[in-house]
């Protein structure tokens, strides 16, 4: 695989022009995941509103990978109840594992994270702001 | 082979190598001791030669460390001090005889004061356990400094949470040298023990080992040094530096992993209770108490890595050829020639300016993440390590999460600088371009 199939140009902008970045002013819940490995740390802010995610904004250091993954995620949580969220993230962490087989049309910008899957020691660099969203849906008992 | 004259004889006709003379013969040419290592011919990536740069992570293993392995394991495997037949007699005698040649290696004046540990972890650990939580005393220091591996913190950040002993720190200095006037001062203090690494993983600084120790010793401490990057680097003599704890491993030095020394002060050793407890460190043991069994032995219980121990006096052998003073030099030499290449790259900050330094050079690149960078190189063939470096307090210090790390060894040469080079343009143009 070439490194162009890895840094596909969706995932570039994303870690150039990342959506949702910064902390929300006033977040019902913040998670700080840190990658032990790394070093890398995302911070990950998010609220609620009528059962629904309003918010999920992030910050942080990481790889290009890491950062265009929390960036595309951050952007796809929107409008999703806690459980679908939850189903989403699931779903995602699977696929990266090759667990689990996802519908190409269903993955949106995600499917530009598809190559990762074949270098296995940055699979969790894609899967680090996942994680953190994860705990920040627990925290919210939503 | 490399074998002591009592080994058996039949050992050659098993295992046919003719790599015992390997290290050696003429002047020091980094392009013909390559070829005593197999793994540096490797393509990878299909067709990319491998351009190894993580030294400072793992050294590879000449074909003769390799060799003697397979040749034990074939011709001589025992356990050793036990059993009274013929193959326990000689791989006793060969682990005692790799024993030795540690013991001469870095100037041990007993081999009784030279033990056997997994690697630098174990022999630090061994230290903060059986010496330190027997002997600290809430209120008691220790002092450590910036700039080391985790393996010379988080044991004594154990240690200190059971003892009530107070951890200070000496600081790093922009230039990646200690701040040695705080040192001074923080030997003012109730210290007990002076903890430092010789040669920085990270940033290429080799402390004066020498001036620490007898500035730690005039104010009634105790110290130990982290070798782990310093041994394999140059001549490490333990009785100059009259240090009391010693600790290095021997993967790091062409070694087998899973191999590693403490080297401790007689009297020291002598006076400390055992670390781990079981076979080999008793004499006498009854059902209700045990004594325990003479130096080294007391600090090695269980059956040690007696294949790795024989593997580690081969490397040593090895290193004796190449010569110490001389890969000092030529590391040295070479780490300079990398940073006069990343100098001249703009938007590459390398950390680490030292006046003395090994062979790790750490860096950044604006814009491109270590992991990204490191992505890049692997896909050119080329090694390197990227990320906090088992030393996140010190990445802290420098306002970096994590750092990009290139570290050579004698084996290296410019030409693989250059291609390091190449890799890196090509990464900041990829992420900076688009």
């Amino acid at each position: 695989m070439e490194l162009d199939e890895l840094y596909q140009d969706i995932l570039l902008d994303h870690f150039k022009h990342p959506r949702n970045y910064g902390p929300l002013p006033e977040p019902e819940v913040l998670v700080d995941e840190l990658n032990p490995t790394c070093g890398d740390h995302i911070r990950l802010t998010a609220r609620l509103e009528n059962g629904r995610v309003a918010d999920v904004r992030f910050d942080g250091q990481g790889c290009a990978i890491s950062l265009a993954s929390a960036s595309m995620m951050s952007e796809l949580m929107r409008g999703l109840t806690p459980d679908e969220a939850r189903a989403r993230a699931a779903d995602f962490v699977a696929f990266m594992r090759g667990e689990k087989d996802l519908d190409p049309d269903t993955l949106g910008d995600l499917a530009a994270l598809a190559g990762v899957r074949q270098f296995p020691l940055r699979i969790k660099c894609a899967t680090m702001s996942w994680h953190a969203l994860e705990k920040a849906l627990g925290k919210l008992g939503g | 082979m490399t074998t002591p004259s009592s080994a058996p004889s039949t050992l050659a006709a098993l295992v046919h190598c003719a790599c015992h003379e390997q290290g050696g013969g003429g002047p020091f040419d980094p392009l013909r001791l390559r070829k005593d290592f197999p793994i540096l011919t490797l393509t990878v990536h299909k067709d990319k030669t491998l351009a190894y740069l993580d030294n400072a992570a793992t050294t590879q293993k000449p074909a003769s460390v390799v060799c003697v392995l397979c040749e034990y394991y074939q011709a001589c495997n025992a356990n050793v001090h036990r059993s009274l037949h013929y193959l326990a007699e000689q791989a006793t005698l060969r682990f005692e005889e790799a024993r030795r040649k540690v013991q001469r290696f870095i100037g041990a004046p007993s081999e009784r004061s030279v033990i056997f540990t997994r690697g630098t972890t174990e022999g630090i650990n061994l230290v903060a356990q059986a010496w330190g939580r027997r002997n600290l005393k809430p209120n008691d220091e220790v002092v450590l400094t910036g700039m080391e591996h985790h393996s010379n913190l988080v044991p004594w950040q154990l240690v200190a949470k059971e003892t009530g002993a107070k951890l200070k720190f000496v600081p790093v200095l922009d230039d990646g040298a200690l701040d040695l006037d705080a040192y001074g001062r923080l030997l003012k203090g109730r210290v007990r023990l002076a903890a430092f690494t010789h040669i920085s993983n990270v940033l290429g600084t080799v402390n004066p080992v020498k001036q620490m120790t007898a500035m730690a010793h005039a104010a009634g401490a105790l110290v130990l040094v982290d070798a782990a990057q310093s041994v394999p680097n140059r001549p490490v003599n333990v009785a100059d530096i009259d240090c009391d704890f010693l600790a290095f491993s021997g993967h790091k030095m062409l070694g087998p992993t899973g191999i590693g020394v403490l080297y401790g002060r007689l009297e020291i050793l002598e006076r400390m209770e055992p670390f781990l407890a079981g076979g080999e460190m008793i004499n006498r043991v009854t059902l209700e108490e045990s004594t325990w069994a003479d130096l080294p032995q007391k600090f090695e219980a269980g059956t040690p890595h007696v294949s790795g121990a024989i593997g580690l006096g081969v490397a040593v052998d090895y290193l004796q050829r190449v010569g110490m003073e001389t890969i000092r030099a030529y590391d040295e030499h070479l780490a300079r020639s990398m940073i006069a290449r990343l100098d001249a790259i703009p938007g590459v900050r390398v950390f680490g300016r030292a006046p003395e330094r090994g062979g790790a050079v750490s860096f950044e690149v604006e814009g491109v993440h270590p992991h990204d960078l490191a992505q890049f190189c692997d896909k050119d063939g080329i090694a390197i390590r990227a990320g906090h470096l088992c030393a996140q307090p010190l990445m802290q210090r420098f306002g970096v999460p994590a750092v990009s790390r290139a570290s050579v060894y004698f084996y290296n040469v410019e030409e693989e600088l250059d291609r390091l080079v190449q890799s890196i343009l090509k990464a900041k143009a990829f992420f900076h371009g688009a």
